[in-house]
C-alpha cells in the first residue's frame, strides 16, 4: 500500500505548474504544501487540504464575475468588459422573469425585467447575449434553476448556430432545484417534476457534452437566506447525495456523475469558520461518495467548488467599507482552495453593481492572487489546531443533519430531501437560524460597522449607482413582440405539441424537444406554460 | 389607539423570492405583541389589496428586493385606495436613497432600508398605524 505521501510527491510531480517563482517577497523558497509525512495532503483522499496536489501553483483560481442586467446586448457589453480586464469566465445572472420562466410580457413580470439580471425570453436574445463572445474558449455559468432545462437548450442552440459543437461547450448549469424549494425560493413545478428535469439535463450533459457540468449544488443561497455554516455544508452535501440517487435511478454509474457535480459556497464574514467548512466540505464529500455510493474514481471524490462573497453581510450604510469586507470574504474563499470565485461589489445593498464598483470587486481578487503570495501554498492554514479542530467540529454537525435527513427519506437522502422540503425542515431551520442572527444583531450581541456600531460618516454623500429605466422594459417588450411576428407559428405550435406529449411521458428526456424548439424561436413562458399544463405549478405551504 | 393588538399583512409582491427579510420581520413584529398574517410569495397589488382588507388589518407591509419598488408599491397603494381602504403602506428592503421620496409621494407611510433595526421595524409599523387616526 502507497502512503499518502508517496501519492502527493507522484501527483504533484506529474502537474504542470505556472510560470511564476514561489518565495515569499523576500526570496524565501516556499514548499508546495507543509505539514507531517504522516498527515493528509492535497491532491489525495480525503482531500481534505484540496482536490488537487499542486493547487493555485497549477492553476490560479477562475475569476468568475456573475453579471447581467438590462437587455442582452447591454450584458453583453458588461461580458466584454469583464474579459477585457482579465475575468477568464462568465457567470451569467437572469431577471426575475426569466428565473421564473416567465415572458417579458407576461402580466406578472411588470416592473421586474431587466432588474436583477438580464431578460431572456427567445434565442434571439440568447444570441445577443453571446455575441462575438467565442463559446468554445471561455466558460460559461448560467445562474438559472426551475427553467434551466429550456436555457440549457437555448444556449446549445445558440452555440451550435454560431458554428460551436455542443461537445465543445464548457461551463456549468446552476441547476439545482432543491435548494429553490429551501431557500431561494424561484420555483415553479412541483419538487418531483423538477427532479425530472434536472435527471433530463444530466443524462443528457453525460452523454453529449463532456466539458459540462450539469449541476451546481449551492449552498450560498441557503446561507443567504440564514442558515448557519454547518446547516449551509449539510444541506448543500446533501443535495448533492440526493442527485447522485437520482442519477443512479436513471442508469448513471456514480462514477459517470459525480465529477460533474460541482459546488457553490458562500464566504461569509467568520472567517475561520469558512475556512473550516470549506474543509470539512472536501472530507465529507469524498468518504460518503466512497464509503456510501461506491465511488470509485478519484474525480468522484474530489469536491470542487465556485465561492461568492456574502452579499448579505453588505451594509447599504457606508458602502466602501463593503471593499473590506469582501476582501476578507475573499480571502477566506482562497485559503479554503476554492476553484472559482465572485467577489461581490460595493453597492450591492444599495442596487445593482455600476462598472466601477464591479471593476474593484475583480480587482480585489487580483491583488490576492498576485500581490498577496496566499496562492504559493495548499491549505496553509491545515495543521492549525484551532482550524483542524473547527473543521472537525463542522464535520460532525454535519453528520448529525444528515442522519436526521436520511431518517426523513426512511434510508434515501433523496426522499428525505424531497420530504424535508414538503414537510418544511429545512425551510423552517433556515429562518430559525435567520432570526436568531438578527436578535443578535438586535440586543447587541453581534457588531455591523457602520450599522449598530460607528456610525459617523452615514451621513456623508450617496454612491452612485446603476440606474435600470423603465425603457429597459419597454424595448424588451419590443424585442420580444418582434420575434413573435417574425417566427413561424406553425412551426411554433408544433414544437409545443412534442413539448407537452413528450413531458407527459416521465420516461423520455425533453432536452431534444427542448432545443428544438429553441431553434424555431419558442420563447421561454411558452416552453414553461406548457410544461406547467403537464406538471402543475407548486405553490408553497405558508410559515413565519 | 384601542387596546387589541396591531394586525399587520406583510407581503412579497411580484417574483422575488427572497424571504429572510420578511420571516425576520414578520417574527419581530409578533414578538412586539402584533398579529401578523404573511402572504406567500409572489402576489400582486390586487391580491395583496384583497388580503388586507379582508384580514383587516392595521398596516400593510412589503418587502422588496428585488428593484421594483418604484413600480409595483404605487400599484398596491393604488389597489387599496380604489378599494376605498385607507390601510397604510410601509416598505422595506433594498431601496436606494433617491427613491425615498419617491416611495412617500406615491402614498407610502414608512420606508425601511437594509440595517434598520429590530425597533425601528416595530416603530415605523405602530406610527404608521397611528398616521391612518388623522
Amino acid at each position: 500500500m502507497t502512503d499518502s505521501y508517496e501519492i502527493y510527491q507522484e501527483a504533484f510531480r506529474r502537474s504542470t505548474l505556472r510560470d511564476a517563482s514561489f518565495t515569499t517577497m523576500s526570496g524565501i523558497e516556499l514548499d508546495p504544501v507543509y505539514g507531517p509525512k504522516d498527515g493528509e495532503f492535497p491532491g489525495v483522499y480525503p482531500y481534505t487540504r484540496g482536490p488537487h496536489a499542486s493547487m493555485y501553483r497549477s492553476k490560479l483560481w477562475t475569476m468568475r464575475m456573475f453579471a447581467g442586467f438590462g437587455i442582452a446586448t447591454d450584458t453583453n457589453q458588461r461580458f466584454k468588459e469583464i474579459i477585457r480586464s482579465g475575468g477568464d469566465g462568465l457567470s451569467t445572472a437572469f431577471d426575475m422573469p426569466t428565473l421564473l420562466g416567465l415572458d417579458s410580457d407576461d402580466e406578472m413580470a411588470l416592473g421586474e425585467v431587466g432588474r436583477c439580471g438580464v431578460a431572456i425570453d427567445t434565442l434571439a436574445d440568447m444570441s445577443d447575449l453571446y455575441d462575438g463572445i467565442d463559446l468554445s474558449k471561455i466558460t460559461t455559468s448560467m445562474t438559472i434553476n426551475s427553467p434551466a432545462a429550456v436555457i440549457f437548450a437555448m444556449f446549445i442552440a445558440q452555440a451550435e448556430k454560431s458554428g460551436v459543437p455542443r461537445a465543445q461547450l464548457g461551463g456549468t448549469l446552476q441547476n439545482d432545484i432543491l435548494k429553490e424549494y429551501q431557500a431561494q425560493k424561484e420555483f415553479v413545478f412541483p419538487p418531483r417534476a423538477s427532479m425530472r428535469l434536472v435527471r433530463d439535463t444530466m443524462t443528457f450533459a453525460a452523454k453529449e457534452m463532456p466539458r459540462w457540468n450539469s449541476i451546481s449544488i449551492s449552498g450560498y443561497h441557503i446561507r443567504e437566506a440564514g442558515s448557519t455554516a454547518a446547516e449551509e455544508l449539510a444541506f448543500t452535501l446533501a443535495n448533492g447525495f440526493a442527485y447522485l440517487e437520482l442519477a443512479k435511478e436513471a442508469g448513471l454509474g456514480v462514477d459517470e456523475i459525480a465529477p460533474r457535480l460541482s459546488f457553490f459556497f458562500n464566504a461569509h464574514i467568520d472567517f475561520f469558520e469558512e475556512i473550516a467548512k470549506y474543509r470539512a466540505a472536501r472530507r465529507l464529500w469524498a468518504t460518503w461518495t466512497k464509503e456510501h455510493y461506491g465511488a470509485k474514481e478519484p474525480k468522484s471524490h474530489q469536491l470542487r467548488f465556485h465561492t461568492q462573497t456574502a452579499g448579505v453581510s453588505l451594509t447599504a450604510q457606508q458602502p466602501e467599507v463593503n471593499i473590506v469586507r469582501t476582501a476578507i470574504e475573499a480571502l477566506a474563499g482562497v485559503l479554503g482552495g476554492t476553484q472559482s470565485l465572485h467577489t461581490n461589489s460595493m453597492d450591492e445593498a444599495l442596487a445593482l453593481p455600476t462598472e466601477k464598483a464591479a471593476r474593484i470587486a475583480l480587482r480585489t481578487q487580483q491583488v490576492l492572487a498576485y500581490e498577496t503570495n496566499v496562492a504559493h501554498v495548499a491549505d496553509p492554514l491545515g495543521g492549525s489546531y484551532f482550524v483542524e479542530a473547527l473543521t472537525k467540529e463542522l464535520e460532525d454537525q454535519a453528520e448529525d443533519i444528515f442522519a436526521q435527513i436520511l431518517e426523513m427519506g426512511q434510508g434515501s437522502m433523496l426522499e428525505g430531501c424531497i420530504t424535508g422540503i414538503e414537510e418544511n425542515y429545512f425551510q423552517g431551520r433556515i429562518a430559525d437560524s435567520a432570526y436568531e442572527l438578527e436578535r443578535r444583531f438586535n440586543n447587541g450581541q453581534r457588531f455591523v460597522v457602520g450599522v449598530n456600531r460607528f456610525v459617523e460618516g452615514n451621513d456623508d454623500e450617496d454612491l452612485a449607482t446603476l440606474t435600470i429605466t423603465a425603457q429597459d422594459e419597454l424595448k424588451q417588450r419590443e424585442r420580444l413582440a418582434k420575434v413573435r411576428q417574425d417566427r413561424d407559428d406553425d412551426q411554433v405550435r408544433q414544437s409545443l405539441e412534442v413539448l407537452a406529449k413528450e413531458a407527459s411521458d416521465p420516461e423520455v428526456n425533453l432536452m431534444p424537444a427542448l432545443i428544438e424548439a429553441s431553434q424555431k424561436m419558442v420563447s421561454v413562458g411558452e416552453m414553461m406554460s406548457t410544461m406547467a399544463g403537464v406538471f402543475g405549478r407548486y405553490v408553497e405551504s405558508v410559515s413565519i | 389607539m384601542t387596546e387589541t393588538a396591531l394586525r399587520v399583512l406583510v407581503a412579497k409582491v411580484g417574483l422575488d423570492g427572497h424571504d429572510r427579510g420578511i420571516k425576520v420581520v414578520a417574527r419581530l413584529l409578533r414578538d412586539a405583541g402584533m398579529e401578523v398574517v404573511y402572504t406567500g410569495l409572489f402576489q400582486t397589488p390586487e391580491t395583496v389589496a384583497i388580503a388586507a382588507i379582508q384580514e383587516d388589518v392595521d398596516v400593510v407591509g412589503l418587502s422588496m428586493l428585488s428593484g421594483a419598488h418604484l413600480t409595483l408599491v404605487p400599484l398596491v397603494v393604488r389597489a387599496l385606495r380604489e378599494r376605498g381602504s385607507d390601510i397604510p403602506v410601509v416598505v422595506g428592503g433594498i431601496v436606494p436613497p433617491r427613491d425615498i421620496p419617491l416611495l412617500l409621494e406615491a402614498g407610502v407611510a414608512g420606508v425601511l432600508t437594509p440595517g434598520a433595526s429590530g425597533e425601528s421595524v416595530v416603530t415605523t409599523v405602530k406610527e404608521a398605524a397611528v398616521s391612518r387616526q388623522f
